[in-house]
């Protein structure tokens, strides 16, 4: 493929991706600062962290919701961990889950936190897909040129 | 709430639509429902201590009205208890007072009547004296019958009381014969006490019988003629007599019979006095005075007489009755008065000369005691009193509780409204700040909207779109600002400034409307207002724009005019160009008396009244400034002036229509007026303009700041033509600034004459372009003269462009004379790099334009160390590529232990970054411990004991930074308290950051 019609590709996934809501303009900001930077990769880079970052607190929450007496403070902790780096990374429909969930948390509702964590995960996945198609693009571009 | 909540997100985030039903609650619903509970919470905290206070009144209220049930009865009982007890006592008083008064008179008449009687009876002794001197001693008797009949009658007023006496000598039965033929009677027998009185009653001696034969006889030999009868009569015969005669002579004293009826039916006793042959001495014996008797004297004393007689002489006290009993026996006899023994009796003990015979007197009211009335008045009064001054209390009480209970409600409702109010600002400053959020989404995708390939009509409607979407904002982000104010959250900061600059910032903001509209648009700071002050930029900035906003928006002809002054060279020369002249103001258009914006100042009218006042203040830190926009504009009707500030209010209904706006960026601009301790005030005409004026109340910088002067245009002398004084004072204050010695000119022909005549020439020559039309005639000359010298360094002239004569048609003029034009409004910087580029010399790398940007920022962080503290990676990461754009060196620590092992002095970092929540250890937490390592060792550096590494420091103290991701709940204030130098959001957000950094890099720079 040629590197118009990928980058064109890019784009549109981009801003599919703003526009749904799944990123915000943080995300864009750190477009930003790659290309200001002078930095490649910074977005890649952050963006890998993030996915295993969250991929992590995902798989420890749900490990945590399955234990008979649920440890919400640790619950909670975990969650403002992932808003925080979902904040940074523009995850803005993740950060918003989050932000419901440390809610259900402070009620200490179990049910309300178990559904919470598979909306999160059904974010999550679904941004992460975006996101590796993204560098997948980003890489193939690189390649070509 | 639901349903507008819904509503918003629907609406606001269109980008939502395609996203599934979990997604779009969360945006909007979710979220308000996330932030809600904090704000519920002092509503709790406020309710929860009214209803703790209510519960306490309400107790003491109770109690109050419990104890006042049985309060009553116990307050009457008390003060019928004292009322009675006041009875009694004064009852008793006067009881005792009469007993007194009676046992008073009753003495009186008590010590009369024995003194009476001892008158008497010593009378009778001096008579028996008298008998016993002239008819025993002497031989033959001096006294017979007649004789002593005689001087008895004559003394008789001696012995008031004696109705009679009489003499009985002693005759031994040896001498009976004897005696009888003597007397020429015979001795004849008394009868016995009951029948004698009946005998003695006519008095008939003859009737009598003879003595019979006895021992001793003592026949009466003298008597007072009333008594005549009972001469012959043995005093001794009688029982009552002889008893009497005998105790007589025993004692040698007078003695009493018991009282008996007299013959005149009235009662009486019989005193009798023994007569002796010679004198005896006082101490003889019984016997010897027995022997010595020789005869016998009796009186008879009418006790009652007496009585009545000694009580007549106390007349006027009859109130009084008197009885007189003889208590010799067991059974009193009574000797006077009647038989009534009522109560209240008084007794007194009679001494009557009698030892053997006692007497009584005894005493009593003949009425009875009255009634105590002074008493029975006195408590009931007493009790009257009482219980009024019980009502007195029990109403005051009442009347106190209903107050309190009212007051307490009150209160409580104050509270309520009060809490309401702070709950409504704080929920308007948190929805505010949420609905900012999503409005910079909206405006981002628009943002790139308009970058796709749009047609025309798509364009022009997402340009409206955009446009309406950043007026949305800019609406939410004046009522966040109201809400801030209202709520209290709203905190001035104080960094150090150039007043010059943020004007100059200002003026740019309001370039390309102003040119739209052809104003003019000119800034002057006096040169008395210090380079740098100490205050809050952006809030003075966040005043100055919205009232050359407002004016910009209400101006269509003329020209918007920015001042700044020292008060106090305003108070000197009030007068100074306050713009009533119409030719002398900026752009010739008349305007509103500047003066009278301020005339209701209290600062003016403090200053006025005390003189003092202004040095007093110059001599502190302290500054005050002057600010004021004048306009050109509509004005604003005078009825509408009143209200100008109040929030929302707009003049009318149909200028929100045309020009748009809340209306709350005056009541804003006043409030923060309010908190720089100024004032604001405005005068305006319609029609002819306003001038908005307001006073802030800043510091002066201490530390001497190097002037921003470039020395590029030292030395360079420069000509400002313009026929308008106030207009050439903006452009020579602009030139001034830059360091460019300038002189003033309005009159051209005099300048070309000058250079005639070959005087100094000015290096520079500014002409304002209105100036250049009028007096086009002779510019030209002026020109060619300039040009003719052909000197290397010739003359520039410049041609300062009004916006509103359009560039277009006058083009040729500069085009013809190789004129650089300079557009108005004029800003230091522009007119720098204009100077600069005219002059050839442009230095790339310093030329500032003037905005404030990335590039200073990256200036400020190049090669600073900076530590970033954060538990998340993603977030470590993600900020330590912002700083490294600018130019920083980033170390990374993912929690707080590790941060205080980095920074634990000395070290090399400048600055560090920290997030307040992480787990083991927060952010303040970590800020503390390595404020308290870094005390240990300046006390060390003090002491001289500091490592090698700290030579030269003498003090160390890393800015920290707070990072967080709420700014309103991380508030200044509660950084400072953990020691932090400030905060940034997160994510780093470019102007907060430079505002934050700038703060201490600057200073730090400066000092050193």
């Amino acid at each position: 493929m040629a590197a118009a019609a990928l980058r064109e590709q890019l784009n549109a996934l981009l801003s599919s991706m703003f526009a749904s809501g799944l990123v915000d303009d943080q995300f864009q900001q750190l477009q930003m600062l790659q290309e200001d930077g002078g930095t490649p990769g910074f977005v890649a880079e952050v963006v890998t962290l993030f996915c295993d970052d969250a991929d992590r607190i995902i798989s420890e929450l749900a490990a945590l919701l399955e234990q008979p007496i649920v440890d919400f403070d640790k619950v909670d902790a975990y969650v403002h961990q992932l808003k925080g780096s979902s904040a940074s990374v523009g995850a803005q429909k993740v950060k918003f889950t989050c932000m419901q969930f440390r809610q259900l948390c402070q009620d200490k509702n179990r049910d309300g936190c178990i559904m919470a964590l598979a909306v999160v995960r059904n974010e999550f996945y679904d941004l992460r897909n975006k996101f590796q198609t993204m560098l997948q693009l980003e890489q193939q571009i690189q390649a070509q040129q | 709430m639901t349903v507008t909540a819904r509503g918003r997100s629907g609406g606001g985030a269109g980008m939502e639509e395609k996203c599934d039903a979990p997604g779009l609650g969360f945006l909007g619903l979710d979220r308000m429902r996330v932030l809600l509970p904090p704000l519920r919470l002092p509503e709790k905290l406020s309710a929860s201590r009214t209803l703790r206070t209510h519960l306490f009144t309400n107790y003491r209220m109770r109690k109050v009205r419990d104890s006042s049930r049985w309060l009553i009865p116990l307050w009457v009982s008390i003060w019928v208890f004292i009322a009675s007890l006041i009875y009694l006592r004064m009852s008793y008083q006067a009881v005792e007072k009469r007993r007194e008064l009676l046992a008073i008179m009753c003495d009186d008449r008590a010590r009369m009547l024995q003194d009476q009687l001892n008158v008497s009876m010593n009378h009778l002794q001096a008579l028996a004296i008298l008998v016993s001197t002239f008819h025993h001693s002497k031989t033959p008797s001096a006294i017979d019958q007649k004789t002593f009949a005689w001087y008895a009658e004559r003394t008789a007023f001696e012995r008031p009381l004696t109705s009679g006496v009489a003499y009985g000598v002693k005759v031994t039965h040896a001498e009976r014969e004897q005696f009888e033929r003597q007397q020429g009677w015979s001795i004849k027998k008394m009868y016995s006490s009951k029948t004698k009185k009946q005998s003695q009653g006519p008095g008939n001696a003859e009737d009598a019988e003879v003595r019979e034969p006895a021992e001793e006889y003592a026949p009466v030999i003298f008597a007072q003629d009333a008594y005549k009868h009972v001469i012959s009569f043995d005093l001794l015969s009688g029982a009552d007599d002889r008893d009497n005669v005998l105790r007589a002579r025993e004692s040698g004293k007078g003695v009493l019979t018991a009282p008996f009826k007299l013959l005149n039916n009235r009662l009486g006793v019989i005193s009798t006095y023994a007569v002796y042959k010679y004198e005896l001495p006082p101490n003889a014996r019984p016997q010897e005075r027995i022997q010595a008797a020789i005869g016998y004297l009796g009186g008879i004393f009418d006790i009652e007489a007496l009585v009545d007689k000694s009580l007549h002489q106390l007349a006027g006290k009859q109130s009084i009755m008197v009885n007189v009993y003889d208590t010799t026996n067991e059974k009193p006899i009574s000797m006077y008065g009647s038989n009534d023994t009522g109560s209240g009796m008084c007794k007194v003990t009679l001494n009557f000369g009698d030892p053997t015979r006692k007497h009584e007197m005894h005493c009593r009211f003949i009425q009875s005691p009255p009634w105590p009335w002074l008493a029975i008045t006195t408590s009931i009064g007493i009790f009257v009193i009482g219980l009024l001054v019980g009502y007195i209390i029990y109403a005051t009480a009442k009347r106190i509780a209903r107050v309190e209970d009212d007051f307490q409600e009150m209160s409580l409702l104050k509270k309520r409204a009060e809490d309401a109010d702070i709950a409504k600002s704080q929920f308007l400053a948190t929805v505010s700040h949420e609905i900012r959020t999503p409005m910079n989404g909206v405006l981002g995708m628009l943002q790139m909207l308009m970058d796709t390939d749009l047609d025309t009509t798509q364009q022009d409607y997402v340009r409206t779109a955009q446009a309406s979407g950043k007026a949305l904002v800019s609406l939410i982000n004046e009522v966040l600002d109201q809400a801030k104010i209202e709520s209290g959250k709203l905190e001035l900061e104080a960094v150090p400034f150039d007043l010059r600059t943020v004007c100059d910032d200002i003026l740019s903001l309001f370039c390309g409307k102003a040119q739209e509209k052809g104003l003019e648009l000119a800034v002057f700071v006096s040169d008395q207002v210090p380079q740098t002050l100490i205050g809050d930029p952006g809030r003075i900035r966040q005043i100055i724009t919205n009232l050359v906003g407002n004016s910009i928006k209400f101006t269509e002809k003329g020209h918007i005019y920015l001042t700044v002054h020292v008060v106090e060279e305003i108070m000197h020369c009030l007068e100074v160009e306050t713009g009533t002249q119409y030719a002398n103001t900026l752009s010739g258009y008349p305007v509103a008396n500047r003066k009278r914006s301020w005339e209701n100042f209290r600062l003016f009218s403090r200053e006025l009244n005390s003189s003092e006042m202004p040095f007093a203040t110059s001599a502190s830190d302290s500054i005050s400034l002057i600010i004021s926009v004048e306009d050109t504009g509509v004005g604003i009707p005078s009825d509408a002036q009143s209200r100008v500030f109040t929030p929302f209010m707009q003049v009318g209904p149909s200028i929100a229509r045309i020009h748009g706006g809340t209306g709350i960026g005056l009541s804003i601009s006043k409030c923060l007026v309010g908190l720089m301790k100024g004032e604001i005030g405005f005068a305006s005409k319609p029609q002819v303009g306003s001038t908005f004026t307001f006073t802030a109340v800043l510091t002066r910088a201490h530390s001497s700041v190097n002037e921003n002067k470039s020395s590029e245009f030292k030395g360079i002398n420069a000509l400002v033509v313009d026929h308008r004084p106030v207009r050439a004072k903006v452009t020579k204050y602009h030139l001034q600034r830059l360091g460019v010695h300038n002189e003033l000119t309005t009159d051209l022909d005099q300048y070309i004459s000058k250079i005639n005549c070959g005087s100094q020439i000015a290096k520079l020559v500014l002409i304002d372009k209105e100036t250049w039309l009028k007096e086009s005639h002779s510019l030209p000359l002026l020109v060619t003269k300039l040009r003719n010298k052909d000197q290397p360094d010739s003359t520039k002239l410049f041609l300062l462009e009004n916006p509103k004569s359009s560039v277009k048609s006058n083009s040729h003029i500069f085009r013809e004379y190789n004129l650089n034009v300079i557009m108005k409004p004029l800003r230091a910087s522009m007119l720098q790099v204009s100077l600069q580029r005219a002059l050839g010399g442009i230095d790339k790398l310093h030329c500032r334009n003037g905005v404030v940007g990335n590039s200073i920022l990256g200036s400020l962080l190049r090669k600073k160390q900076i530590i970033v503290v954060d538990d998340n990676i993603v977030n470590l990461k993600v900020a330590a590529g912002a700083l490294k754009k600018y130019g920083a060196e980033v170390t990374c620590a993912d929690s707080g232990k590790k941060a205080i092992t980095l920074l634990k002095p000395p070290h090399s970092f400048d600055a560090c970054f920290m997030d307040i929540q992480m787990p083991e250890m927060d952010g303040f937490e970590a800020t503390r411990r390595i404020r308290v390592m870094e005390r240990d060792l300046n006390e060390q550096i003090e002491r001289g004991e500091a490592p090698p590494e700290c030579a030269g420091v003498r003090q160390w103290r890393t800015p920290i930074l707070a990072m967080t991701a709420d700014v309103i709940q991380a508030t200044h204030e509660q950084c400072l308290k953990s020691e932090m130098d400030g905060y940034v959001s997160k994510p780093f957000e470019g102007e907060q950051l430079y505002r934050e950094v700038a703060r201490f890099f600057l200073n730090q720079d400066q000092v050193q």
